[in-house]
């Protein structure tokens, strides 16, 4: 899968679990100080994107996907 | 004029009559009934005896972002509407970081609810159980814990001066604005948002309260199945709904020029500790919260001109309370009983029906009992019932009783 349509699908997770605009979800945008997603969201972006990309995100990598970009890059390396 | 005088200053609800305060009181003085046939495939699937039920007038995914909603219970979503709608009246803006209309550690929340987010618990059960644990929300605890509604009003409003969530069932509402003038007496807070919500029309709560023979099952005709204090009464219908308004310190809002609706003067709160459903047969506990209302007001019985009943349309409760009230408050005071138009708002009850009682001093209407057409003899006092009543007496009581024994009543008084 290319890294836009991740990006992109990435996207639409962020916005229907947080109301995030998907247009405002780009690589350098950080989750929590950018698009203000709480800890509570992540989990539910997190299981979204497990499915979408056939993923597994375990806890403590979740912690380390501070931006959209190194959650993209994690679903590149690991899908 | 002293800072203990708590005044109403905003009032916001949204119930099976309408959106919105004015539309609900222009449903109780038009004899409308919200209640309907539940339609939902589970009554037929747990061929429940009783299938009234009376749904909120609007959906909150009317007047919320589906963001908010799916981060919050029914429950809480409701009480978050009424709560807007109360501040706006109010007068105030939404506070920001720069700017906050009230001092947030003197601006408190008080709203009850009788069961809070069942819906939400049973829900993600059913997810648990068919899809595992990935699949559960991780707002689940959040979403049905029963401070969740005052919780959410609280972070929407930056109060900081206290959060409380009476739960006293049906009286719970009532409980609210009771903690919530206590607030303000005590000096703890300036403003207290307070009030009730309840959304649990859902199979098991159905099915719990017709087991308990409290529910009507006048099944081909809804919109006549809560007459409260008629003679064909014969069980409540389950609403949903929430009530809030902004208490205020006299002191406070005379100070910002604000409107006043009315004055929470006094509130009395007892417990029957007799049976855990069932009220005191001498109505002890409801005649001394009403004593202790209308003494902590300093009104005497007969400045009293009508009471809000609590009467939920029950053949053995409508009787008791009318017969309580009448050993507290004497033979002229009238009755008026919400309940046969809006359904039974449980823990949103009391907070609605306040709002109810202060606009009837307000505007000096009493609102009729909807479906009343032969009073039950056995009620030995006047109940409001066809058109509404004009009145100009300047205090009055609303009852608001709870299963486990809660009596509350609260007395208000024209300003």
């Amino acid at each position: 899968m290319a890294n836009e349509e991740i990006t992109s699908g990435l996207a639409s997770i962020v916005e229907e679990v947080a109301g995030v605009d998907a247009e405002e979800v780009s690589v350098e945008k950080s989750f929590v100080d950018d698009l203000d997603i709480d800890s509570l969201s992540m989990v539910e972006i997190a299981v979204q994107a497990e499915d979408k990309f056939g993923v597994k995100i375990p806890d403590d990598e979740l912690a380390n996907l501070k931006t959209v970009g190194d959650a993209v890059d994690y679903i590149v390396k690991n899908a | 004029m002293t800072t203990k005088d708590v005044v109403i200053t905003g009032m916001g609800a949204t119930t099976p009559l309408g959106g919105d305060v004015a539309s609900t009181w222009d449903g109780l003085l038009n004899g409308a009934s919200g209640s309907r046939t539940i339609d939902a495939d589970w009554v037929d699937t747990y061929e429940l005896p009783s299938r009234i039920a009376a749904p909120l007038a609007v959906e909150p995914s009317e007047v919320l972002p589906r963001v908010r909603l799916r981060r919050m219970d029914r429950c809480e979503q409701i009480a978050l509407i009424a709560a807007h709608q109360a501040w706006n009246d109010a007068g105030f803006e939404l506070p920001s970081e720069e700017e906050q209309p009230v001092d947030p550690d003197r601006l408190g929340v008080s709203i009850g609810t009788g069961i809070g987010g069942p819906t939400t618990l049973l829900d993600q059960h059913d997810t648990l159980k068919s899809q595992g644990l990935r699949k559960v929300s991780p707002l689940t605890v959040p979403m049905l814990m029963p401070n969740g509604p005052a919780a959410h009003v609280s972070l929407e409003l930056k109060a900081r001066a206290g959060v409380h969530s009476p739960a006293a069932a049906c009286a719970s509402g009532a409980e609210g604005l009771a903690t919530g003038m206590d607030m303000i007496r005590s000096g703890r807070a300036d403003v207290v948002v307070a009030g009730g919500a309840e959304a649990c029309i859902h199979p098991i709560t159905v099915a719990g309260f017709a087991q308990s023979r409290t529910l009507s099952t006048r099944n081909d005709e809804p919109e006549r199945a809560s007459r409260p204090f008629d003679v064909d009464r014969d069980g409540f219908v389950m609403g949903e709904g929430a009530g809030v308004v902004v208490l205020e310190s006299a002191e406070h809002a005379a100070a910002r020029g604000a409107r006043v609706y009315g004055r929470l003067a006094g509130a009395g709160i007892t417990a029957d500790a007799y049976h855990i459903t069932g009220f005191h047969p001498d109505g002890l506990g409801q005649i001394n919260a009403i004593n202790a209302a209308i003494g902590t007001a300093g009104l005497s019985t007969t400045d009293i001109g009508h009471v809000n009943a609590h009467a939920t349309s029950t053949v053995v409760g409508d009787v008791g309370e009318a017969a309580a009230i009448r050993k507290a408050l004497g033979d002229d005071v009238v009755l008026t009983a919400p309940k046969g138009a809006l359904g039974h708002l449980v823990g949103g009850a009391g907070a609605v029906e306040s709002i109810v009682t202060v606009l009837s001093l307000y505007h000096g209407v009493v609102p009729p009992t909807c479906n009343l057409e032969n009073p039950d003899p056995k009620v030995e006092l006047e109940v409001v019932g066809g058109e509404p009543r004009e009145m100009s007496s300047t205090a009055a009581v609303n009852d608001a009783f709870g299963f486990g024994g809660h009596n509350v009543a609260l007395a208000f008084t024209r300003d």
